[in-house]
């Protein structure tokens, strides 16, 4: 009987499915606290640009991805505090930057296959040399964000304190941003463009409607991708719909569920408002 | 008596404005100083400039012995409540955690020194049983505590409070003022507590310095909260009036209003 792994593309499929999952995860779950989540999903709309614009030159599509997002990364790193708030200008340079991508994809004048792939990701099409780039670069980008992930978590929740404690804001953010669009560029690979909001963002927001614990939340953020991500492969084999909608369904309803699972009684993530002292005994 | 911050001809201006100017004071160790004025009268600015966020456009400041830095540890720090995001969540521990070596690289999950950082901190605030809880299901009071906790880590010489008070009710302002004393004691650090009244901290001040149009006073209660005093910090007619133990300010020759701007504009 042959199974879907006997197929060199499932298995594939499987792995740059993997690698991407944790990545983004991990690289989502400080998205989600920052409240960054929109700037992430503007980021991917500038690697639409960065690869149309490559394809154009005879480039990898992929590097230029990564470099345009990783410019972007940078812009968006240094405006810093300036940008919080301000999704009317993220939301600006997204709609150009998809602009911009239409307008090399008019000159490079491509196959409307290509680019469905780029807007709505093509992971069975993921090959050997795509999966190592994919493998390295997960591999240093984790690295870094554990190095730089003691800081960050601090500058995330406290950025005053942090900064009279002697935290450089600026290059903290601008080095977070950078492994946001390295991951950003990865998921690209699996969901497209469009749909990067469902590995980078949904696993680590639901992760934190379901635990206030830090290490426990990123922990859960990166399981919960990589289920979503393997699931929606083998669901996609199963019924021969496109991955990409079944790992945005298996994302979107496990975030409803765990929103619903927060409001429901009886957790002990959160005290309900009767169950606190009411005067005599609370402190202060 | 040793000097934990020492201003010399101090003036820091923002954004074109000059906030603070020429001021001229020696605030000594070990001391639990109420910092009051107005909005705008360069409170949090003053604090700003002791941590070395904000650069002096003149004079001299000197914290703990040494010139002013950014990134000194041995300063605690609580900012005001409206800057830091307190609908997260994440649990009192982590919050707190975050803190221990914040600054520098590494990963962020604590390790046992960290943790044993924590539970002195919690302790010192009587703030074991938040440390589970989401920082979003704190009262207002409890999330003080939390961040007194945070500031408290790496067991400052000098802790610098930026309106603790700022809404709570009565109880709980005395609550937290009673506990800032305390810890004030028990670490015998110097402590700058923000306010817009002084009422509150009447029981454990020790001096008081009142901003107001860039200047300052440094002094115990009773030789600056006074009518003659105040009227020449703000340059309009100041009076002070005394209820047993509360002190009234009051914009003396207007409407009652007015001396509500003095405190509370």
């Amino acid at each position: 009987m042959s199974t879907m792994l006997d197929y060199e593309f499932m298995r594939h499929a499987f792995m740059a499915g993997g690698i991407v999952a944790i990545l983004a995860g991990a690289a989502g779950y400080f998205l989600v606290l920052r409240g960054q989540a929109f700037a992430g999903h503007a980021l991917s709309h500038v690697g639409f640009a960065g690869a149309t614009g490559a394809a154009l030159i005879g480039a990898p599509p992929i590097f230029g991805m990564l470099a345009f997002m990783i410019l972007g990364a940078a812009a968006m790193g240094t405006l810093g505090k300036r940008l919080r708030n301000s999704d009317v200008a993220i939301g600006a340079v997204l709609a150009f930057s998809l602009g911009l991508g239409m307008l090399f994809l008019h000159f490079f004048t491509a196959y409307a296959s290509q680019v469905t792939a780029l807007l709505f990701g093509n992971v069975l099409g993921v090959d050997g040399s795509m999966l190592e780039i994919l493998g390295v670069s997960a591999l240093l980008c984790l690295a870094l964000l554990v190095f730089l992930s003691r800081p960050l978590l601090f500058a995330s929740l406290q950025p005053e304190l942090a900064e009279a404690k002697g935290v450089s804001l600026r290059t903290v953010g601008i080095l977070y941003l950078i492994i946001v669009a390295v991951a950003t560029a990865a998921s690209i690979q699996i969901v497209g463009v469009l749909l990067v909001f469902t590995l980078l963002v949904c696993p680590a927001a639901a992760a934190q409607r379901l635990t206030s614990g830090a290490g426990r939340g990123l922990a859960l953020s990166i399981v919960l991708a990589l289920m979503e991500a393997w699931l929606g492969i083998a669901l996609a084999y199963a019924t021969d719909w496109p991955v990409s909608f079944w790992i945005s369904a298996l994302s979107v309803a496990i975030y409803v569920a765990a929103c619903g699972l927060r409001r429901m009684p009886g957790r002990g993530a959160r005290i309900p408002m009767a169950a606190r002292p009411l005067n005599g005994k609370e402190h202060v | 008596m040793n000097t934990a911050i020492s201003l010399e001809h101090l003036s820091v201006g923002l954004g074109g404005r000059t906030v603070l100017s020429d001021l001229n004071l020696q605030i000594a160790g070990g001391q639990f100083v109420g910092v009051l004025g107005p909005n705008g009268a360069g409170k949090s600015t003053l604090m700003r400039a002791i941590l070395g966020l904000v650069k002096p456009s003149g004079g001299t400041l000197s914290v703990l012995g040494a010139p002013v830095a950014a990134g000194n540890a041995r300063i605690g720090y609580m900012p005001q409540v409206r800057t830091t995001n307190l609908s997260l969540p994440l649990r009192g521990y982590d919050f707190v955690a975050s803190a221990v070596n914040g600054h520098r690289w590494g990963p962020f999950w604590p390790t046992r020194a960290a943790r044993r950082e924590v539970q002195w901190a919690l302790g010192l605030v009587d703030g074991a049983a938040l440390a589970d809880r989401p920082l979003g299901s704190l009262s207002g009071g409890e999330r003080q505590r939390l961040l007194l906790a945070q500031a408290l880590i790496g067991r400052p010489r000098l802790l610098l409070l930026d309106e603790p008070l700022a809404g709570l009710d009565p109880r709980h302002q005395q609550a937290v003022v009673r506990l800032v004393g305390r810890i004030q004691e028990e670490l015998d650090a110097t402590v700058l507590f923000s306010a817009h009244d002084i009422n509150p901290l009447l029981g454990v001040l020790d001096n008081v310095l009142y901003l107001g149009r860039g200047h300052a006073v440094l002094g115990p209660v009773e030789a600056v909260v006074t009518g003659p005093v105040l009227s020449r910090l703000y340059g309009t007619r100041i009076d002070v009036m005394r209820h047993g133990e509360r002190i009234f300010v009051m914009a003396g020759n207007t409407s009652a209003e007015e001396s509500h701007h003095v405190h509370d504009a």
